[in-house]
């Protein structure tokens, strides 16, 4: 198994007509994700990528049993595509939009606690690469071609050094079982110990690579939560060395506010957790291929 | 995105807040004139730049007559003010606000700001007015009263009221904190604000709570709903080079070194650098083009670096997914014909047809080094620099 897609999960596009999202969409599609329509408001009757188009997500998810979503929204509109995706009963909705206000995605996360456990949509980004797990289903805009099948997890807030890991890790005939990009934002939808408590339970995961960077908490929840709970081998890269305080640097979440954010305060408190550092990010797929030797995983 | 001291103040007084009498003024005629107008006999001027410290750095200073303070005026503007925050280049001073001067009975320090654990807004306060917040969490984080405010309903009085009678405000004083702690939770929530400091926050010997200093920064996602925030923004205050940058919508920070850098993606562009300093070298920016690194975005990139004077040595790292490596390797050669680069140039291609593109590269003319992975761009730039 993979981890939150596989091979039928049914995927509806939000804003499916206009040029970002056609273009993922037709992606998706060629790499063999099984796209059902989208939604475009005021659309709705249109076909588009011979794919319906409907104008609510309620009405896409009645017609199409659609349970899970890829959000091309822009920034403006975006925090209500994914409310409104929480409350069609959608499973898991991944929000590519880059620049989606703090305040807005406040205002989801509080939205989303009003549904039941059962019930409660998983939000993956915003500002993220998306999902993939090889072979089986993209839910996302990375190149598709990149990542082998495999059984490492990847979970990482920057879509490029996710790929850059992917590429390391296939040149060494490593493969994924899914890879996460939990994107850059300071306030986002999934953490890194969400989706590492996903790959623990998940039976083909054997490793998790988590790249990781400067500002937040989250690479640390992570690595407490790997040292209580997890069975399987982590390993992390931080990236941010060489980050000034108080700059952001690119993400918006990426800054060092406070102890514990800067990229040699989480390495640190990432070693007691017991996860194993890759020292540079050109040893990423290297660090995890030892480890496996030594866990006699490979 | 930061504002000034007298812009923050004004917003916090629209919300309730109550802060000393003063002006905002261009000239030491100007400043006399605003002194006489305030009244009193003491005057605060105050070099208007974004930082804190100011103080310290001699931006701030006490005068006890009109004539002072157009003195005082004379000899802050137009001078670079150094703070502990500015980095050794400093920054312009062009306005200077006056203001009279408070009895000061207690500074208080009181914060807003995301909470990235809880995903709240946490009001931040202490009893330790005057000192920087990362001071007090050293020197007295007994003092640190901290508040997790539901952001559904917003602040409550009971909340406001608890923190001020944490900070050991007197009885009858208790609900005009209240208020002024509430004003500054609207301001942060109805605007957009990702950082709201009172420091100091003081109650004067007139029984009045005041907000003595302020500083806002806002969210640059939300500008496109914030006119009248986005119209605060004091291109002064910033780096030129950033400045062209962000207008141009990229990613750049300056930095201290000397190896200019031009990679897609922020997570790949911070281990560019990290990579860089690892190979003993130092980075001049931080830049990142964004995930399509299509040729125009490549050729602004050129430019950008290129107006750096401190850049001895460029390096491209670009993993291309979608947009494969030869498109990119055409940008590239496309870029170079319109813009002369006179510094060694490292580039360093992965991704979808890498061989492609190191073909097109190298069929071109121009004149750089190839590497091959993260580590070997960075050794190979380090080396460049001779």
């Amino acid at each position: 198994m993979s981890i939150i897609i596989h091979k039928n999960t049914k995927i509806l596009v939000q804003g499916f007509t206009g040029k970002i999202g056609s273009f993922h969409a037709e992606e998706m599609i060629k790499y063999g994700s099984n796209v059902v329509g989208g939604v475009t408001p005021g659309k709705g009757g249109m076909t588009h990528l011979n794919l319906p188009v409907f104008n609510t997500v309620k009405e896409a998810v009645d017609q199409t049993g659609a349970s899970t979503s890829i959000l091309f929204v822009p920034p403006a509109f975006a925090a209500d595509s994914a409310m409104e995706a929480a409350d069609a009963g959608i499973k898991t909705c991944v929000a590519i939009t880059d620049g989606i206000p703090s305040h807005d995605m406040v205002k989801i996360k509080r939205y989303m606690k009003r549904y039941p456990k059962d019930k409660k949509m998983g939000l993956v980004g915003p500002n993220c690469a998306g999902i993939i797990s090889p072979g089986k289903s993209m839910l996302g805009i990375m190149p598709g071609h990149i990542y082998k099948e495999g059984k490492i997890g990847i979970v990482s807030r920057s879509g490029t050094l996710g790929y850059e890991a992917a590429q390391q890790l296939k040149d060494l005939e490593i493969g994924v079982s899914t890879s996460v990009g939990i994107g850059g934002d300071p306030i986002n939808g999934s953490s890194f110990r969400d989706i590492i408590e996903k790959f623990e339970n998940d039976d083909e995961t054997i490793a998790v690579l988590m790249i990781g960077e400067i500002g937040g908490p989250q690479e640390v929840e992570a690595g407490q939560f790997a040292k209580e709970n997890m069975s399987k081998p982590v390993i992390a890269y931080i990236a941010g060395l060489t980050a000034p305080k108080g700059r952001v640097m690119g993400h918006a979440g990426a800054i060092v506010s406070a102890y514990g954010e800067s990229a040699i305060e989480k390495v640190e408190l990432l070693k007691e957790c017991g996860v194993t550092i890759s020292k540079n990010p050109s040893v990423m797929g290297e660090t995890v291929k030892k480890v496996l030797v030594e866990n006699n995983l490979n | 995105m930061d504002i000034h001291e007298y812009q923050a103040k004004k917003i916090l007084s629209d919300f309730g807040v109550k802060i000393p009498t003063g002006g905002i003024v261009y000239s030491p005629e100007n400043a006399e004139n605003k002194a006489r107008e305030i009244g009193g006999s003491k005057w605060v001027v105050k070099a208007q730049v974004h930082s804190g410290a100011r103080g310290k750095a001699g931006g701030i200073i006490i005068c006890n007559s009109p004539l002072e303070v157009a003195d005082a005026t004379d000899k802050l503007l137009g001078k670079k003010l150094i703070t502990n925050q500015t980095g050794p280049e400093g920054k312009i001073i062009n306005r200077i606000y006056i203001e009279e001067a408070t009895d000061i009975k207690h500074e208080l320090y009181l914060g807003l700001v995301f909470d990235r654990s809880s995903e709240s807004i946490m009001v931040v306060a202490s009893t330790e007015g005057g000192m920087s917040v990362e001071e007090i969490s050293k020197e007295k984080p007994e003092t640190i009263i901290r508040s997790k405010i539901e952001v559904a309903v917003g602040i409550q009085q009971f909340q406001a009221r608890e923190i001020a009678f944490g900070l050991g405000i007197e009885s009858k004083l208790i609900s005009r904190a209240a208020n002024t702690i509430i004003g500054c939770y609207k301001a942060f929530s109805e605007l957009d604000a990702t950082m709201v400091e009172v420091n100091p926050l003081v109650v004067s010997h007139q029984d009045e709570i005041l907000a003595l200093d302020c500083k806002m920064s806002f969210d640059n996602n939300a500008m496109f709903r914030r006119d009248e925030i986005a119209e605060l923004r004091d291109k002064t205050q910033e780096n030129s080079n950033e400045v062209y940058a962000s207008d141009r919508g990229m990613n750049y920070v300056s930095l201290d070194g000397n190896i200019g850098n031009i990679i897609n993606g922020a997570g790949l562009a911070m281990a560019s650098m990290d990579m860089i300093k690892l190979a003993g070298g130092e980075p001049a920016n931080f830049l990142d083009v964004g995930g399509g690194a299509t040729p125009e975005k490549i050729v602004k990139a050129f430019k950008l670096i290129s107006m750096d004077t401190k850049v001895k040595v460029i390096l491209v790292n670009i993993f291309a997914g979608i947009n494969r490596c030869d498109w990119v390797a055409e940008g590239i050669v496309q870029a170079l014909s319109k813009i002369e680069i006179k510094h060694p140039l490292v580039i360093r291609l992965a991704g979808t047809n890498v061989e492609k593109g190191n073909e097109i590269l190298k069929k071109s003319n121009i004149n750089y080094i190839e590497a091959s992975t993260l580590e070997d761009a960075a050794n190979k730039a380090v080396k460049a620099l001779g």
